[in-house]
């Protein structure tokens, strides 16, 4: 049988979506295992015992200075610059989206300044948001926004666009306005692209935040990361990641169940 | 009344001339099937029956008055493709047009409102055989199923014409005869003015009373360019048939054709 025709059973499946993760493991305790051997008090590579120590400390024990239980606080603060950043994203990207690809006049105006503005880097933007905006929540919130919206905006001006010109006219004779349109027949197609959208953004809003909380913050996921570098605490740091990680993934996860579950016809389309 | 009176029309894009000097002046409740050659500009006559597209030159009139220019609910229309609303569901679907014009805002329908226009809608879909499918997607009915809804959806606005554009092009020969019945049928009860385009000959000679030809006088590569198409051939069926008066000679050419093999617009032949 050819390759291409060759598929995995249940089991198989399952052995193969954990394979790679348990190697990433054994590799790293191998490696750890290896280095504790020759310096107990290595820190680059700490043990079991040693994660679990510090996920004690940083989650089930308030710090002894200011009283807080850092990840939890550290989490709280990061999601809500997170999920600010992304909310003002998604109605710029939803309104300017539909309305570029929706009305000409606006297209003209304001769809290459768009693609113009989504080429600057915008890490370079940010010591201009520090010194304007402060050191504050704004600034950070500010820089997911503009790493993220304009992608956001052109894409679903794409999307909106990409709508087959029958079914516009077909909405037409059907005696619908340009606002009635968009409600009614743009609006809904897009918003599951707007979700799927969303979803690709996570990984770049991750990296607008964690980049402006490392430079200025005094919490955050990001800002506890570079504080205790200074330490080379890779007991903290690691954990941190996989935490990390861990958020991006299942609100990615909950972003697209949401999309199927609001938007049953567009599983149905994909599968058509 | 819904009569078209169609002058002296040119179409140019650019450099080339698709439709030379096109008058054709159809009676209110005729059925007209436009045949042609593939890329003659029948589609783009269609466009401008439409008012999605304007004639370069020559008028176009519907009951005395000069076509609007943009599409509108008293012309109707059914595509090949991409006709009805892949997000909403058969009913959502046909319910559309009713929302659009008695709810300028919302564009959505509640209470007393919705429950009448619900049962017209539901009657309408019954009426083309798509009872029980109400709350199916799109994407979960057949080609054939698809364009009956698109035929329903088209008729709740009760349109003075209808615009039909290959709308049995891409269906099985079985499936297309039985569609045929249905709009011969829906043709005799509205009493609307029909212009189909179809590249079946035999499509157009059983539903049309009025088959007008399309072509290209001067063919040649060369030629293409400078010499668009017009009306070569303008036949009206023997006896003459008008929608709501039963044909008095033929009943039975009049009835569905049982076509069987491929034809030539069948979706894996045909070379668009
Ligand atoms: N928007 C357009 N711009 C330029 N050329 C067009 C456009 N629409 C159609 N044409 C040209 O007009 C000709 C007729 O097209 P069409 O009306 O789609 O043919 P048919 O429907 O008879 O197959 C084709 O040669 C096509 O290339
Ligand atoms: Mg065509």
């Amino acid at each position: 049988m050819r390759w291409i025709n060759t598929r995995p059973g249940r089991g198989a499946q399952l052995t193969l979506l954990l394979l790679p993760f348990v190697l990433l493991i054994a590799a790293y305790s191998a490696g750890s295992v290896a280095r504790l051997a020759e310096n107990p008090s290595d820190k680059l590579l700490p043990n079991l015992a040693g994660f679990a120590d510090a996920i004690n400390r940083m989650a089930f024990l308030p710090d002894p200075r200011t009283g807080e239980y850092l990840l939890w606080s550290d989490t709280v603060a990061s999601l809500i610059r997170l999920f600010a950043g992304l909310g003002i994203s998604t109605v710029m990207a939803l309104v300017l989206g539909m309305a570029i690809g929706m009305l000409p006049y606006l297209r003209a105006l304001l769809s290459p300044f768009v693609a113009v503005i989504s080429m600057v880097p915008p890490l370079a933007l940010l010591p201009i948001l520090f010194i304007i905006m402060g050191l504050g929540d704004a600034s950070k919130i500010a820089l997911i926004v503009i790493g993220v919206a304009p992608t956001m905006v052109r894409d679903l001006a794409l999307k909106a666009l990409e709508l087959p010109r029958e079914q516009i006219i077909k909405a037409e004779t059907l005696g619908g306005s340009s606002w009635q349109i968009a409600l009614r027949v743009v609006l809904p197609q897009i918003l599951p692209r707007l979700i799927t959208c969303l979803r690709l953004q996570l990984g770049p809003a991750w990296l607008f935040l964690i980049a402006a909380e490392a430079i200025s913050s005094d919490s955050g996921l990001g800002y506890r990361i570079f504080l205790v570098r200074r330490y080379l605490s890779m007991d903290i740091i690691f954990p941190y990641v996989v935490w990390i990680t861990l958020l991006a993934v299942v609100t990615n996860y909950i972003l697209d169940r949401v999309r199927i579950a609001v938007f049953p016809w567009s599983e149905l389309e994909k599968q058509a | 009344m819904s009569e078209l009176i169609i002058e002296n029309v040119w179409k140019e894009y650019g450099d080339q001339i698709v439709l030379e000097n096109v008058s054709l002046t159809i009676a209110s409740r005729a059925f007209v099937a436009l045949v042609g050659p593939s890329g003659c500009g029948k589609t783009t006559f269609l466009r401008m029956l439409l008012g999605q597209e304007r004639p370069t030159r020559g008028t176009i009139l519907l009951d005395g008055q000069p076509i609007p220019t943009e599409p509108g609910r008293d012309r109707g229309v059914v595509f090949q493709r991409y006709s009805v609303f892949p997000h909403l569901t058969v009913l959502g679907n046909v319910l559309l047009g009713k929302e659009f014009s008695n709810a300028r805002y919302k564009a959505k329908l509640f209470g007393a409102a919705r429950r009448n226009a619900v049962e017209e809608a539901r009657k309408l879909i019954g009426e083309v055989g798509l009872s029980g499918a109400e709350q199916k997607y799109p994407a979960q009915l057949s080609g054939g199923m698809q364009q009956r809804l698109a035929l329903a959806q088209a008729l709740i606005m009760k349109p003075k014409v209808l615009l039909l554009d290959e709308p049995f092009g891409a269906l099985d020969p079985g499936i297309r005869a039985e569609i045929h019945t249905l709009m011969k049928r829906l043709w005799h009860e509205t009493q609307m003015t029909v212009v189909m385009v179809t590249h079946d000959i035999r499509e157009a000679f059983t539903l049309a009373s009025r088959v007008v030809a399309f072509e290209r006088r001067r063919d040649r590569p060369e030629e293409k360019q400078r010499y668009g198409a017009t009306i070569t051939k303008d036949i009206s069926i023997w006896p003459p048939r008008l929608a709501g008066v039963p044909s008095k000679f033929s009943p039975d050419r009049d009835g569905p054709i049982d076509s069987l093999g491929y034809s030539r617009d069948d979706p894996a032949l045909s070379g668009e």
